[in-house]
């Protein structure tokens, strides 16, 4: 019998850890159960992007989009929608209580502005069924190579789509594929950096999950053209799903002979190997991945030598990030010339971003190049959580900048965010809202960069410590004018004398939270006062003697008993022996606390 | 499966896509709506709708997407199916079975033609199709 309804059910890890498995073990025994099993296909696909609102179950070809689904939604899944025809109302994905209920895909805001060619497949294709993949054009680009293009057309044609890596530096892929074509070796390397550490960043890990098969195709044309034989995808031990997914992919890859010896019967031999990282931030760095991959300690080596050159086991290596990897394909079948009228001059293509943090719609995005930040956090993420003021966004991680409300209109590239002072990095976007302190948020970058530091050269070693000790000094009031030049010097030295751009790039953050919010620095060295109220040597807890009404509820709650006052009579906190907990705040029914 | 030549993977290809497009709703320029209310599934449109799959599949046509919808109404002459094709005014057909679901999608959907003897006038116009008309 023919299928008339496919239902696909997101396996990413957002979804997966919120039951969609079950979901997926239900709607089969129930399809099963309701008479319908042969008639529905049940696809375990990878991530939606839309993450907020998971678990996702979208079923084709009505386009229903069904959000936040609960494995015993099954039943009802199946007896109304696949047999009756009617969608399920309650689960719909709903814009606004207001509006009426969307079912389609194509009306959500959260999915208008984006272009996905990164994430084409993900959340369409089963990624662990390889002729899914084929299905949708998988291997075309491969076959290209291998057959009808010379590896310096495969250049030429990078060159014209202008693609430039995704890993956050954004150097033109073309050129350091020719760099290490040029190179005149017998063994030469391919290597995929799949060890995604910046805070709040899934991109890679999504894309893995969702699409194993992109980055295996994208690191094989590679190795055609620069002449390497065998490849690496160097990923976190910390991402199980994406590395089941990928050994799947490259067991279906090996026994269909698009991986291994004589591909396709081109002569051309390519294998990949997968090396699990331990977790150390500094091995996103080349040349401290190349290391990790040999066996050595992760730590980073000084250029040049390039890897283009000198890169695994001293051979040429040709390295690139996940991202990068899943656009090649895409390039080869549809040539350079489309992809590069997407996006900007600077930076043609798209970028993917896993927006996080205080946005209403939390998930992964992929936009053209020169979408502005205001309309990835508003239009796609929605806004501001609970009606709240925008105060900061944080791109490129620890190595990125923090962009203040004057900014959002910015096009986002390569090259416009590095003029306000961030950079593009993998693509992690934390929105911050105002209830964070500028300086608190500071303080944890730094403290992620110092924590994560090799300790190899001194500049990113003692430099990171001292800047940290400063901040200290901010957050607890001892902070002065002084300190302010003494970060400026400090920086200076990590971003001209540190190995690697872990150090260079450490004090950005920083850097750019004194340039847009002075004031913020000014309230806690001047004032002695956080803004935010989070930096707890800054603030005092006080009860408003004209709302309360002696309920008790607060000093029962609290640890140290700094609350004192009779039954139906004003409280007051001892500022002394208060440890600012905010438990008295949250257990107080009448307002009346509040920090100063 | 044995490893594959060229001419493999081009011809596991070309047999996948047409499978994965069913999947795909954009690109689709017309639809076939089934009426799958209880009355609808009481008089065969279960059976309407997997012969819709098979001829379209029979036929080729890739560009048609078959949905369901509830009762539309006319539980007299059930099954009723809509057919809404490109350059062709939206048509609903009742007391459609297995054997009327051929002639629609050669003559119809194919044909561009009408099959007169199972058109039924819409029952009555909806709330949301008079405002749009205002």
């Amino acid at each position: 019998m023919a299928i008339r309804n496919y239902i696909l059910v997101c396996g990413g890890t957002g979804c997966e850890s919120s039951h969609s498995d079950e979901i997926y073990q239900n709607l089969l025994a129930e399809a099963e159960a309701q008479g319908v099993g042969d008639e529905v296909q049940v696809v375990k696909t990878g991530c939606f992007g839309f993450c907020e609102q998971g678990p996702i179950v979208k079923i084709l070809p009505e386009d229903s989009f069904y959000v936040q689904v609960k494995p015993q939604d099954a039943k009802e899944l199946i007896s109304e929608h696949i047999i009756k025809g009617r969608q399920v109302e309650r689960l719909l994905y709903n814009i606004d209580t207001l509006k009426q209920k969307t079912a389609k895909v194509d009306d959500i805001e959260f999915y208008k502005k984006q272009y996905r060619i990164v994430l084409r497949n993900c959340g369409f294709i089963d990624p662990e069924n390889i002729d899914e993949y084929i299905a949708r054009s998988g291997y075309e680009a491969l076959e290209k190579v291998l057959f009808d293009m010379s590896p310096d057309d495969v250049i030429a044609e990078l060159k014209i789509a202008g693609l430039r890596g995704r890993g956050g530096a954004g150097f033109p892929t073309w050129m350091k594929w020719n760099f290490t074509k040029m190179q005149q070796n017998e063994i030469k390397y391919v290597a995929c950096n799949a060890d995604e550490g910046d805070p709040g960043a899934y991109m890679d890990r999504s894309t893995l999950e969702g699409d194993p098969h992109t980055v295996i195709e994208g690191m094989t044309i590679c190795g055609k053209t620069i002449g390497a034989h065998q490849g690496f995808i160097y990923i976190r031990a910390e991402y199980p799903l994406a590395i089941h997914r990928l050994e799947v992919a490259m067991a279906q890859a090996r026994e269909y002979g698009l991986l291994g010896k004589d591909i396709l019967g081109s002569g051309f031999d390519f294998d990949i190997e997968i090396r699990l990282g331990a977790g150390a931030f500094v091995c996103g760095e080349e040349t401290a991945l190349l290391q990790s991959i040999e066996g050595h300690r992760g730590t980073p080596q000084p250029r040049p030598p390039f890897p283009a050159v000198k890169g695994l086991w001293q051979k040429p290596t040709c390295l690139n990030n996940v991202e990068t990897w899943a656009n090649v394909p895409v390039i080869i079948t549809r040539g350079g010339a489309w992809f590069n009228k997407i996006g900007t001059k600077d930076s043609p293509g798209t970028k993917v971003f896993a927006l996080t943090g205080k946005v209403k719609n939390s998930g992964l995005v992929e936009v053209p190049m020169g979408t502005t930040l205001r309309e990835i956090i508003y239009d796609i993420g929605g806004g501001i959580i609970g009606g709240k003021k925008f105060k900061a966004v944080q791109t490129g991680g620890p190595s990125g900048g923090m962009i203040s409300a004057e900014n959002l209109d910015t096009p986002i590239d390569f090259g416009g965010l590095s003029a306000i002072g961030s950079m593009m990095g993998s693509g992690s976007m934390i929105v911050m809202n105002e209830d964070d302190c500028i300086v608190d948020v500071a303080k944890f970058y730094l403290n992620f960069s110092v924590d994560e530091s090799c300790g190899k050269c001194a500049p990113c070693r003692i430099g990171g410590r001292s800047l940290l000790n400063i901040l200290e000094k901010f957050t607890s009031g001892n902070g002065t004018h002084e300190d302010i030049d003494k970060i400026k010097a400090i920086s200076h030295a990590m971003q001209v004398g540190s190995l690697c751009a872990l150090g260079q790039t450490a004090p950005n953050p920083l850097l750019s939270s004194l340039k847009w919010y002075a004031d913020e620095y000014e309230a806690h060295i001047v004032d002695k006062k956080c803004p935010a109220g989070k930096c707890k040597k800054l603030i005092t807890y006080v009860i408003d003697p004209d709302k309360c009404i002696g309920c008790t509820a607060c000093a029962r709650k609290c640890p140290v008993g700094a609350i004192s006052g009779e039954v139906k009579k004003k409280h007051t906190i001892d500022a002394s022996i208060c440890i600012k907990c905010g438990a008295c705040m949250a257990s107080c029914k009448f307002d009346a606390i509040s920090v100063h | 499966m044995a490893k594959m030549t060229l001419a493999d993977l081009r011809a596991l290809r070309d047999a996948k896509k047409v499978d994965i497009k069913k999947r795909a709703t954009e690109g689709k320029e017309g639809r076939v709506i089934i009426g799958m209310g209880t009355c609808g599934i009481a008089s065969g449109a279960k059976v309407v709708l997997d012969e819709f799959l098979t001829q379209l599949d029979k036929y080729g046509i890739t560009n048609i997407s078959v949905t369901q919808t509830g009762c539309m109404g006319l539980c007299s002459v059930e099954p009723t199916i809509e057919v809404i094709v490109p350059d062709m005014p939206d048509i609903i057909y009742g007391n459609v079975d297995k054997a009327t679901v051929e002639t629609i999608v050669k003559e119809h959907i194919i044909g561009n033609k009408l099959v007169n003897d199972h058109i039924i006038d819409r029952p009555a116009s909806d709330i949301m199709s008079d405002d749009g008309d205002k």
